[in-house]
């Protein structure tokens, strides 16, 4: 039984998505090619991809189980350690995690294409149909999970296995978070982690709440999830992009990055008569930006950051792909504001140059572009938890113990809104981690009821 | 889910996966972490008077740049004192009484045959595996092969165990000998309640060509091993078949030689097997092969529509004959799907200098062309090419009805005119 909820598929005659040009960056292996380079993998003992794994897929067991034809026990040790495998192998940065760790990086040979191996495996499974796990029998408890990305779909998973109730509450129409509104497109399209999303849901027995947002003066409030509910996860990743305090942030032409990349994403946006572009920032949002507009077709793309090339934020291999693909960079440049024209419209960004300690030289430099885009951070969402008891929060994120527990008995966290900002591997090991930590604490009998009963203090918790 | 639970001779297991009498089950230890790993039975390493073993033991054949394609040792039975062994073949008994422990035995004399079994039966040992088959060291002493080599010593053997032991008896045969089916018939008539097979193959695994001595080396001396490994799984099928194919032989069978994962447990399960055991594959890679094992049967079974290993045992022999039984009509010809074809041309050099000269280069294109009038279907093509299904041999209809050389020779039946025979 699955719980229908609105979806990216679902709603027919929906415009044409700006992301569907773009082609995969990384190609899925064809039979033959996951065949001779599964027969590759040494089969390591104790291996270092699984430790580089942040969710540890038994990693040499998948990939002889593909070497040996036994496919869907291949994507099952991938599901058993992650059940959102599939939108991890086309978006893990591979390159710092599994496969920059494998042995035969040591012995100058080519490492394992992992993450391609991965998708093998799990797109089979998603292809075939083939599902593994069940609902455990009803506990009669209940949890509310708010943000329905990564995080929450992984805890989700792990809780209905357990037998608990689940209920997702996401402010969007659709679910899947960032897997679906911010992964450049040459990854993975929007409809590929929707899908995936609706397979995890598959389970059973998870309500979605869309359109619902969580928190103080919000659709629902704490007050309410805890009459309702025996446990909370929260799973509400990082909010809308950082702004500049400079002057002009409101023209027309300036965006934010993830704003941005979610309106190509998942509509249209219109690049007419847009020939330079300029995207602030030196992460990896701001260099999936550049990459993203020179697929779009904007023939001059910079990426204009206030340290040099050495100290920038995002991933040397995607930086590098950038550049290959034509992206310049201007270092050392501090944005000061935006120039339009007697229109109103932009005409490029203000920048100041800075030395190595980011401090003004003095010089000024004006950066022509019709259209910029700021990738200089998200901001933290942790005041929607105002007013909650005991909840911690530290620099913007929920603050959580190893196990996943937030401050306030009942309450659990993990991803972007805990972590402050990592990738959909570490959203899927928190979340699942917290689902462990969230069974214990209701099979010990604790729930946030108690808190609303008089006398009850908090739970076992 | 189809039931893996297996029943060979007597002796039940929760799956057909035993580990082999070798180094992986020398300790209770080693079963139990096997065990907890998935391994549904071990026969322990070979017990009898501990041994005093050399150094280096084993050897292995490396082959396109793949190691342990085979194996060789030189090792003998264990080396550790009878009464530990005993001690942990109860505790393992204790910790997995539904698992099989087969105790795997090799003495000389009635007495001590008598006395090792009556302690194997005590400490909890499931079935016996009477080790007639290691083909080193053990035989100079009058043991192993030199046993499984005399089918009256065999059945002579063979009886005394059946005589003293209440659990039952499996045969452990060794394949140096021309034919298997009267050792696999001496142990019958011993009484045996079913036969492993096989044993390591006498062999010397390589030369150490700058010392000019053979491998493994102790010192200045190597000498003859026991080869197994996946190299050797042709060997230990075609033996197994031709036991379960007789009539005479009506013992169940527990596989064993080159098995190194679910595909070649299915062979052996086919080809009458009902259970299978592993050595090599385990020293290689570990006891955690099983769980690719456990799955990549059950999922095969569920395929099929087998529900019992049982159900499954045995159903490839019957199309397993002699060549005079064969259709000669029948004829195949090789096709390249050129949408696979990678245009390698491995399969032109193949057939031009190891077949009939009948693939060719084509003009504009990698994609070579079979001509198949000269064709005679040998699989050669086939076999070298690296892709998977790229080369398929297809049946062509030729207007011949089936023609065996038996029926040729007793009813003159019309046979189709040679292909590439000119
Ligand atoms: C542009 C961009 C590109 C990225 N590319 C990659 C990549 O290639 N590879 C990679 O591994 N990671 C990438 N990441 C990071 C990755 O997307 C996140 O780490 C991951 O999605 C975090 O999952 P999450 O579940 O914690 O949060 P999210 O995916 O952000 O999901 C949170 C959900 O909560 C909802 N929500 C928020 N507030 C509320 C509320 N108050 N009430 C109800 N619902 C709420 C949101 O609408 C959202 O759907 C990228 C991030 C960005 C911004
Ligand atoms: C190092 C080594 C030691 C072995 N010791 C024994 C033994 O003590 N008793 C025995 O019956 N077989 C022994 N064997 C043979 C194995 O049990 C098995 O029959 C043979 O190796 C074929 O199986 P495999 O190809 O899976 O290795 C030994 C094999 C090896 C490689
Ligand atoms: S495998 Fe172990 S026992 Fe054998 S030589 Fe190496 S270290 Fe020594």
């Amino acid at each position: 039984m699955t719980t229908p909820y609105p979806t990216l598929n679902a709603s027919a005659g929906a415009p044409a998505r700006g992301e569907e040009g773009f082609e995969d960056y990384k190609r899925a292996l064809n039979a033959n090619q996951a065949r001779v380079e599964a027969n590759r993998c040494l089969y390591c003992s104790d291996a270092p991809c699984i430790a580089a794994c942040p969710t540890e897929i038994n990693i040499p067991e998948f990939i002889r189980k593909i070497a040996t034809g036994n496919e869907r026990g291949s994507a099952k040790t991938i599901f058993d350690s992650n059940i959102l495998g599939q939108s991890c192998a086309r978006v893990c940065p591979v390159e710092v995690l599994c496969v920059g760790s494998c042995v035969y990086n040591h012995m100058g040979v080519p490492p394992i294409q992992i993450g391609q191996l991965q998708r093998y495996a799990t797109d089979r499974a998603h292809e075939e149909g083939w599902r593994f796990y069940e609902a455990g029998a009803s506990t009669g408890r209940r949890v509310a999970l708010v943000g329905a990305g990564p995080a929450s779909l992984a805890a989700a998973h792990e809780l209905r296995r357990a037998g608990h109730g689940c209920v997702l509450f996401e402010r969007r129409p659709q679910v899947g978070g960032l897997n679906v509104t911010g992964v450049a497109p040459y990854k993975m399209k929007a409809d590929v982690g929707a899908r995936e999303a609706e397979w995890v849901l598959g389970i059973g027995g998870v309500e979605v709440r869309a359109g619902v947002s969580v928190g103080a003066g919000e659709d629902v409030s704490f007050e309410d999830l805890e009459r309702e509910f025996d446990a909370v996860f929260l799973g509400f990743g990082l909010g809308a992009d950082s702004r500049l305090e400079a002057e002009g942030a409101g023209v027309p032409g300036v965006w934010g990055a993830v704003e941005f990349i979610e309106a190509f994403k998942l509509s249209q946006v219109d690049l007419s008569g847009v020939r330079e572009a300029v995207v602030v920032g030196g992460g990896n949002t701001a260099v999936d930006a550049v990459r993203e507009l020179i697929g779009l077709g904007v023939p001059s793309v910079t990426m204009a950051y206030r340290r040099g090339e050495d100290r920038m934020s995002g991933y040397a291999h995607e930086w590098r792909a950038a550049k290959v693909e034509g992206a310049r960079g201007a270092w050392g440049l501090s944005p000061l504001g935006f120039e339009r024209d007697a229109a109103g419209a932009l005409r490029g960004v203000r920048l100041a140059e800075v030395d190595a300690a980011c401090a003004p030289t003095g010089t000024e430099r004006v950066l022509e572009a019709q259209l910029a885009l700021l990738a200089i951070g998200q901001s933290k969402l942790a005041g929607v938890l105002a007013g909650v008891e005991g909840l911690a929060v530290e620099r913007g994120c929920v603050r959580v113990d190893a196990e996943g527990r937030a401050g306030r008995a009942g309450y659990f966290a993990g991803g972007d809104c805990a972590n402050g900002g990592k990738e959909v591997v570490n959203a899927a090991a928190e979340g699942k981690r917290a689902a462990r930590a969230i069974d214990a604490f209701l099979g010990a009998g604790g729930s946030l009821r108690a808190h609303n009963s008089r006398g009850a203090t908090g739970a076992q918790g | 889910m189809a039931d893996l639970r297996t029943n060979c001779a007597g002796i039940k297991s929760p799956n057909p996966f035993w580990l082999a009498s070798a180094p992986p089950a020398n300790s209770g230890g080693q079963i139990m972490r096997a065990f907890d790993a998935g391994w549904g039975g071990a026969v322990w390493k070979t017990l009898g008077t501990p041994i005093q073993n050399v150094s280096s033991r084993f050897g292995g054949l490396s082959y396109g740049g793949v190691r342990g394609v085979g194996f060789n040792n030189i090792e003998l039975i264990t080396d550790r004192p009878l009464e530990v062994n005993f001690r942990e073949i109860y505790e393992v008994k204790k910790r997995f009484p539904d698992h099989a422990v087969v105790a795997s035995l090799m003495v000389e004399t009635e007495e001590e045959w008598r006395d090792i079994i009556m302690r194997s039966v005590d400490a909890g040992a499931d079935g016996l595996e009477l080790n007639f088959g290691c083909p080193h060291g053990m035989c100079e002493r009058g043991m192993g092969s030199a046993v499984g080599q005399e089918p009256t010593v065999n059945e002579r053997i063979t009886s005394w165990a059946k005589r003293y032991s209440p659990v039952p008896v499996l045969v452990k045969l060794t394949p140096n000998v021309s034919d298997i089916l009267p050792h696999g018939l001496a142990a019958q008539r011993g009484g045996a309640d079913g036969v492993s097979l096989i044993n390591t193959i006498k062999s010397i695994i390589g030369v150490d060509i700058e010392r000019m001595v053979p491998v493994p080396r102790v010192e200045g001396l190597s000498t003859n091993g026991g080869y197994c490994g996946a190299a050797v799984k042709p060997i230990a099928l075609h033996m197994l078949a031709s036991l379960a194919r007789s009539r005479e032989f009506q013992l169940p069978i527990s596989g064993i030689g080159g098995v190194s994962d679910w595909r070649d447990a299915v062979e052996f399960i086919l080809l009458g097997s009902s259970s299978v055991q592993v050595c090599t594959a385990v020293m290689l890679k570990g006891y955690r092969i099983v769980e690719d094992m456990i799955e990549g049967l059950s999922d095969y079974m569920d395929r099929q529509g087998f529900k019992t290993v049982d159900e499954m045992v045995g159903r490839a022999v019957p199309q397993y004959s002699e060549w005079g039984n064969l259709n000669l009509n029948y004829e195949t010809v090789a096709k390249i799907s050129a949408d696979k074809c990678i245009g390698c041309q491995l399969c032109v050099t193949a057939c031009h200098d190891g077949a009939h000269q009948c693939i060719h280069p084509q003009e504009g294109s990698r994609v070579p062309r079979v001509d198949e009038a000269e064709c005679v279907g040998c699989n050669l093509c086939q076999i070298v090419c690296p892709v998977e299904g790229c080369i398929t041999m297809e049946e062509v209809p030729n207007g011949f009805s089936p023609a065996t050389w038996n029926e040729h020779l007793s009813e003159g039946a019309a046979l189709r005119p040679k292909k590439g025979a000119h």
